[in-house]
């Protein structure tokens, strides 16, 4: 057995990434039991916080994605009670999991990222609906990208390439929460970076080239075997990848994270790689891209989830 | 960077991915499905799922009955059967739909795993891709799915209060044929109909009969909830009228538990024989324990006491719904009055849309089944299926509160953006069984 102690893998909650979460949350279980950790999976609930105070695990592997899991929220509570978790630290997930913020700091850092403005419904409802849209287009151009400022696996997101589709994006995405992301639609290549660090400095996993079928990577593409190629290492000329392994890095320590991170990007026509977001808490299911990065880096997932968490209980 | 990177590896991360029959379209994750994941924990509501509230069983009886079976009748009951169904218990069978009017013999009853598979068999043995069969508007999610596997062409008919309209089914069939399809059968649920709620009136039964003789068109009457009506006696079956014409579904489900999965089909002679072949390349026979275990269950308790429990508890359930909605629903919401089963229908202000809104009322804790996936051609976007056969009555006024909140938000989103185009749906947007 490992010298890690118990470790408890948190999966779940409430978000409307919770099934993601299961079997993210799954994986990482058996691939920490297959390098002999002592684990247990458990759901976020109110019997938590006994557990976590009356009878502490050694160390958390947090795989809760959405609100509560990659807010910090979750995170504030482990602190609360000093239990170390693999991942950035609350205030790190609180500027990473919303993405204008996070957006605006990697930007700052100096990785390209999509020109977007930030809309409210309350904004639309208070002041009209159809000229703001309209702004929105002349601002951002067709066609252009609608998701929601918090949340993962591209629910709520849509693409628009008509002034038609935009108000059904609107909606769809408020479904989801209350604030919007517009943003530029960059044509090119999506590719998704994981950066590792396991005691030695952030460093970037092969990058993983992702060609869903429908042409969208939607929540149907990401979660349905065989409607996505994946292709990895990416098909990117040498400095180009390398460029691409530096903006993941760059963003990982621009946002303060820590451990891992999966930073989505978009590499257009002339190289150029794009930050579109970062996930602290990136899918690990069997179709998720943070396992498929580290097979092609040569390192067995197992392997990689105790590494991360002999850091973390290092701290 | 590590310095052993394999080579390129391309991948779609399913070996079988140019494998899979044709059917197998459209089987792929569902973002709504996905969302039906967080109704399962107990902080939300969930007005979503048709599972029969089974706390009111007498478990020391059905233990009882389980223990004794082990025990006195284990070698049988643990063994294969018969691919018909046991003897015993299709006779039992014959006297249960006796309250519904039907004069059966045990010979023309084909025991099933759950009425679901009736559904499949009678499908299997009826129908080639391509074949239409006709159904209500909305119709059973369950029974949509099978059509699909088998590559049916579903033409819905529109329904109202009173079930299924005679003239929209004469003038489907009529339709149909003229554009030179062939229609295999109607399936019906005409007692308390999932997902609408409402029961075919006695006129119009006659109607429908005479319709179908008339067009030479075999009736599927799928009757579940049959013995779950809050006023008067059953409902006559359509079988009860018409041998040759109309297979007859029942199922004990929801009358005693749906964990035996057992349910069975009446079926004109030759069908029967048909479906017993079928029923043996399926599964060999329906589960034998299952059986025998029903069967003393139905010799030892008053069972029809029981389902009379069980009717009180709906309808103080059924009536708790209604009156959150008439005291909660913004105006131009409008919803069926169901006098049996577990469903209401709901229809949404103009311009909503079940299905996108649902996201919206996950977060505010509560759940339901967006109306698109009781059609096989999208429509029923405004519509949504509202459960209350499982949550508490004090439950079922609280998620009736939250929904309302929700649509209140979602009514104000719409005026923002105006009038959208409806969102399509499919029959995998739907819960899975064991979701409450």
């Amino acid at each position: 057995m490992s010298d890690l102690g118990r470790v408890l893998v948190l999966a779940g909650g409430l978000s409307h990434e919770r099934d993601v979460s299961l079997r993210s949350g799954r994986r990482v279980a058996d691939a920490l039991r297959s390098v002999g950790v002592e684990v247990e999976q458990r759901d976020v609930d109110a019997s938590l916080v006994d557990r976590l105070r009356n009878d502490p695990p050694d160390a958390v592997f947090p795989v809760l994605h959405g609100v509560t899991g990659e807010d910090g929220a979750l995170r504030q509570v482990l602190d609360l009670y000093g239990v170390p978790y693999v991942g950035a630290d609350a205030a790190a997930c609180r500027t990473a999991f919303d993405k204008p913020v996070a957006s605006t700091m990697v930007g700052a850092a100096g990785l390209h990222t999509p020109a977007s403005v930030v809309l409210g419904h309350d904004t639309f409802r208070e002041l009209g609906a159809a000229s703001l849209m309209e702004s929105v287009i002349h601002q951002i151009g067709l066609p252009l990208v609608v998701k929601p400022a918090r949340g993962g696996s591209a629910l709520g997101a849509s693409i628009v390439r008509s002034a038609e589709e935009l108000p059904s994006a609107m909606v769809n995405c408020y479904a989801y929460g209350p604030v919007a992301l517009i943003e530029q639609y960059v044509d090119g290549t999506e590719v998704a970076v994981t950066v590792v660090d396991t005691g030695d400095g952030p460093r970037a996993l092969p990058a993983v080239e992702i060609r869903p079928d429908s042409g969208f990577y939607d929540y149907e593409a990401r979660y349905t075997a065989g409607a996505t190629q994946f292709v990895v290492p990416a098909r990117l000329e040498p400095e180009v990848a390398g460029a691409c392994a530096a903006a993941a890095v760059q963003a990982h320590q621009a946002l303060g994270l820590r451990d891992l991170s999966r930073s989505d990007l978009v590499v257009d026509a002339a190289g150029v790689p794009w930050f579109l977001e970062v996930n602290v808490a990136p899918g690990m299911t069997e179709t998720s891209l943070v396992p498929l990065a580290a097979e092609a880096a040569g390192i067995e997932l197992g392997v990689l989830c105790r590494d991360l968490l002999a850091t973390a209980a290092a701290r | 960077m590590s310095a052993d990177v394999p080579d390129v590896r391309q991948t779609r991360l399913d070996n079988y991915v140019e494998a899979y029959a044709a059917r197998t379209k459209g089987m792929t994750a569902s973002e709504i499905r996905a969302l039906f994941s967080v109704a399962s924990r107990p902080e939300v509501v969930s007005l979503a799922g048709g599972m029969p509230n089974i706390g009111g069983l007498p478990l020391d009886v059905v233990g009882g009955a389980v223990r004794d079976l082990v025990i006195d009748n284990g070698a049988v009951a643990m063994q294969y059967g018969s691919g018909q169904g046991d003897p015993a218990l299709r006779d039992q069978i014959c006297d249960i739909m006796r309250l519904e009017g039907i004069e059966a013999h045990p010979d023309d009853v084909v025991v099933t795993v759950g009425s679901q598979q009736a559904v499949d068999l009678v499908t299997r043995v009826f129908c080639d891709p391509g074949d239409v069969v006709i159904c209500e508007a909305p119709s059973y999610v369950g029974a949509l799915g099978v059509f699909r596997a088998y590559q049916c062409e579903v033409v819905h008919v529109a329904m109202d209060d009173d079930g299924v309209v005679p003239e929209a089914l004469e003038q489907a069939i009529a339709t149909v044929r003229a554009a030179g399809k062939r229609i295999k059968f109607f399936y019906t649920i005409p007692n308390f109909h999932n997902p609408a709620g409402v029961s075919l009136s006695d006129e119009r039964r006659s109607r429908v009969l005479e319709i179908c003789q008339r067009a030479k068109l075999l009736v599927l009457e799928d009757n579940p909830y049959g013995l779950l009506g809050f006023e008067g006696e059953p409902q006559r079956a359509l079988r009860a009228d018409d041998r040759e014409g109309v297979i007859y579904l029942g199922s004990f489900s929801k009358t005693f538990a749906p964990g035996f999965r057992v349910g069975w089909a009446v079926a004109p002679h030759a069908v029967r024989e048909k479906l017993v072949l079928a029923q043996e390349s399926a599964t060999l026979c329906p589960p034998t324990f299952s059986q025998l275990a029903i069967s003393s269950y139905l010799v030892r308790h008053d069972w029809m006491g029981q389902v009379k429990q069980f009717r009180e508890m709906y309808r103080e359930r059924r009536d708790a719904m209604l009156a959150a909605l008439a005291e909660k629903m913004p105006a131009a919401t409008t919803w069926t009055r169901p006098s049996g089963g577990f469903y209401v229908w709901l229809t949404l202000p103009e311009g909503l849309d079940a299905k996108a809104m649902l996201p919206r009322a996950v977060t505010a804790r509560v759940a339901y089944v967006p109306g698109t996936a009781f059609f096989a051609d999208g429509f029923g976007s405004q519509c949504m299926r509202l459960s209350y056969c499982h949550p508490t009555p004090e439950r079922i006024t609280e998620g009736v509160g939250r929904l309302a909140a929700v649509i209140h938000e979602e009514l104000e989103l719409r005026e923002t953006f105006g009038p959208l185009p409806p969102g399509a749906g499919r029959d995998y947007d739907a819960p899975g069984p064991e979701l409450s």
